[in-house]
């Protein structure tokens, strides 16, 4: 067994009670925060480089014979997902460690924590795992939002926790009774036992898979699902936020894994009964969150829809159900998560030189370093907004070119195409509102860390990254796609695999 | 035996739902402890209800299904340590916002929520 697997848990873990254990002692803890990002960054690189060869990784933590027992899986899929994590890690904590982690010392823990729980859902093969591995991001996070004091963070953190707790509750159904019917929580058994199901089962299947579908679209923020998500990214602390741009992620995975491997094309009456539901959703999706980024009153909350608006895009994506159309996914998930968290930090050093205003889109004083992060927030926005010659652009278009001219088709182009040109208005308003339109006395805020900078200026480079390699990054997740999307390769896999 | 386990998770779900749906914390914290009951209680079920078989095996003649059983105990620690943190930040919420309604406050648009600013480092 390959033990390089259980790495992207385990490192945080250790990372994050042994910042516990050094409370206080705050400049130790950003350094330690920083380097096991790095460590992080590294070791996901290599288990991506393995995984690129297209074999299935099993790693049986318990040494249990599966389908017995806590499996972890590394394919193509988990590698990408595991890196886009930790790429988003590091310059979020890059940028923590630049004195935004007040107050207290206990951010870069929960961060480390959330990181456990995140990698994990990635890469476990249970079905009750991803639960718990849920539920490890879930108290994380509620950590994370509330952390540091405000009014609005209590709020809409209550929302929050209450919200996702009914989804645990949810969850839990849906898991336990397809564990009723089948009699296994293994992914790759699953679906074959879906293969296999008495058609007097079927309903009771398919209940429970809409209960997972609705779970996953809560995570997802997908509508109707999403109403907790504005006020709560734009409460949060920056870096919180632009981690936060993985959460939503998280729940598309879910949906991705869950409904190729378990409700898949093997299964009988079931087969690809979610994507009837999920290409509607995902329509409504895209145009409340266009609707929700042109009416928003602060640039937070504008981008919080932008994530939105990402979650429908790639809904869209996925409920093509065609090989073209996932790959197309899952490179916009690269580009829609990166940019994201960077348009975040992003709001953050704008808001801090714009005094009592903060980021509310109006007539405010100059900033201070209004030429540089007027360029910046530029860039941004026209990567956000899918024009070329940015991944956002590229993205779109593969994911036009998947959908393909029939009936159903030309609904999505309409609302994509409409789509970049509202994302464009809305960010052209809220740009000009904080650049142009400003008295002239300038706020006495200090000038935007340079180390903070570097961390934004770095995450838009990996945007231009994603952008230049193109070719290769998309050769790679068609290969993924078609992993996911070949029958029973999970199951040979884990038939072949055996402990020591 | 099933149908009068079936009407107790329904009843409890029910009883679950209404409370989530009211306006103050406390009575939806409640809810969330009803429907936690309700999910235990159906995955335990989801074992099948069996009388006079252990979980373990070699022990009897036949055995129940131990897994529904381990997964109850890890849905009920979850569920716990949940509970118990929905309660300090409803605690927190209620010092915060000066009342105990969901919202922050009993009328809808009373305060119009504002923009929330970064702490700075040396700032307790």
């Amino acid at each position: 067994m390959n033990h390089g697997i259980l790495a992207p848990i385990v490192l945080p873990l250790i990372t994050a009670i042994l910042l516990i254990l050094l409370s206080g002692r705050r400049s130790l803890i950003r350094s330690i925060s920083l380097l096991s990002a790095t460590a992080s960054l590294g070791i996901c690189v290599w288990l991506l480089m393995q995984a690129s060869d297209g074999q299935i990784r099993l790693y049986a933590p318990g040494n249990w014979q599966p389908p017995f027992g806590i499996l972890l899986v590394l394919d193509r899929l988990s590698a990408l997902m595991l890196l886009v994590t930790a790429v988003l890690a590091f310059f979020s904590i890059a940028y923590a460690v630049r004195g935004h982690d007040a107050p207290g010392d206990k951010l870069h823990a929960m961060v480390h924590f959330l990181l456990v729980g995140v990698n994990g859902a990635f890469l476990t093969g249970d079905l009750f795992n991803l639960f718990v591995f849920f539920e490890i991001l879930l108290i994380s996070s509620y950590g994370l939002l509330l952390h540091g004091r405000g009014v609005e963070r209590a709020r809409s953190g209550l929302h929050y926790v209450i919200v996702n707790l009914i989804g645990s509750a949810l969850f839990l159904m849906g898991v336990s009774a397809l564990y009723g019917i089948t009699g296994s929580l293994n992914m790759a058994d699953l679906g074959d036992k879906m293969a296999k199901l008495d058609p007097a089962d079927a309903p009771l299947a398919a209940t429970a898979g809409i209960l997972l579908l609705v779970v996953f679209g809560l995570k997802a923020a997908m509508a109707p699902f999403y109403f907790w998500l504005p006020r709560a990214y734009a409460a949060a602390s920056a870096p919180v936020a632009a981690m936060f741009a993985i959460m939503t992620k998280v729940g598309i995975y879910a949906i991705i894994r869950v409904y190729t491997q378990i409700f898949g094309e093997n299964a009988e009456t079931l087969a690809n009964f979610a994507w009837w539901w999920l290409w509607p959703i995902a329509l409504v999706t895209l145009v409340m969150g266009l609707l929700g980024a042109l009416s928003a009153r602060e640039l937070r909350v504008q981008i919080a829809y932008l994530v939105i608006v990402s979650v429908g895009t790639l809904l869209a994506g996925i409920a093509l159900n065609r090989e073209a159309g996932l790959a197309a996914s899952l490179y916009y998930l690269i580009h829609s998560t990166m940019i994201c968290g960077a348009m975040f930090l992003l709001a953050d050093l704008i808001l801090r030189q714009r005094g009592e205003l903060l980021d509310h889109i109006g007539e405010g004083p100059r900033l201070r370093q209004s030429a540089l992060l007027g360029v910046l927030f530029f860039i941004a926005a026209v990567a956000v907004a899918g024009l070329p010659p940015f991944s956002g652009f590229i993205g779109k278009l593969l994911l036009l070119n998947a959908a393909g001219v029939q009936a159903d088709a030309v609904v999505l182009w309409i609302i994509v195409l409409a789509g970049s040109l509202t994302t464009l208005i809305a960010l052209s308003r809220s740009g000009s509102m904080i650049f142009w339109q400003t008295t002239d006395q300038v706020e006495s805020a200090p000038a935007a860390d340079k180390g903070a900078l570097l961390a934004v200026i770095g995450l838009l480079g990996c945007v231009m990254v994603v952008t230049f390699a193109a070719g290769p990054i998309l050769d790679y997740t068609f290969k993924a796609a078609q992993q996911l999307r070949e029958p029973g390769v999970y199951l040979q896999a884990m038939q072949q695999f055996r402990v020591r | 035996m099933e149908a009068l386990v079936a009407v107790v998770i329904a009843v409890l779900v029910s009883c679950g739902v209404y409370l989530l749906l009211r306006a103050r914390t406390f009575p939806v914290i409640l809810g969330l402890t009803l429907l936690s009951y309700a999910v235990n209680l159906f995955i335990f079920v989801m074992g099948r209800l069996r009388s006079g078989a252990p979980a373990v095996i070699g022990s009897s003649e036949s055995y129940a299904d131990p897994i529904p059983q381990a997964l109850v105990l890890t849905a009920i620690v979850i569920g716990f340590a949940m509970t118990a943190f929905l309660l300090v930040l409803s605690l927190r919420a209620r010092a915060e916002l000066g009342n105990d309604h969901v919202d922050g406050s009993a009328a809808i648009g009373e305060k119009p929520s504002k923009p929330v600013r970064p702490l700075e480092e040396d700032e307790v």
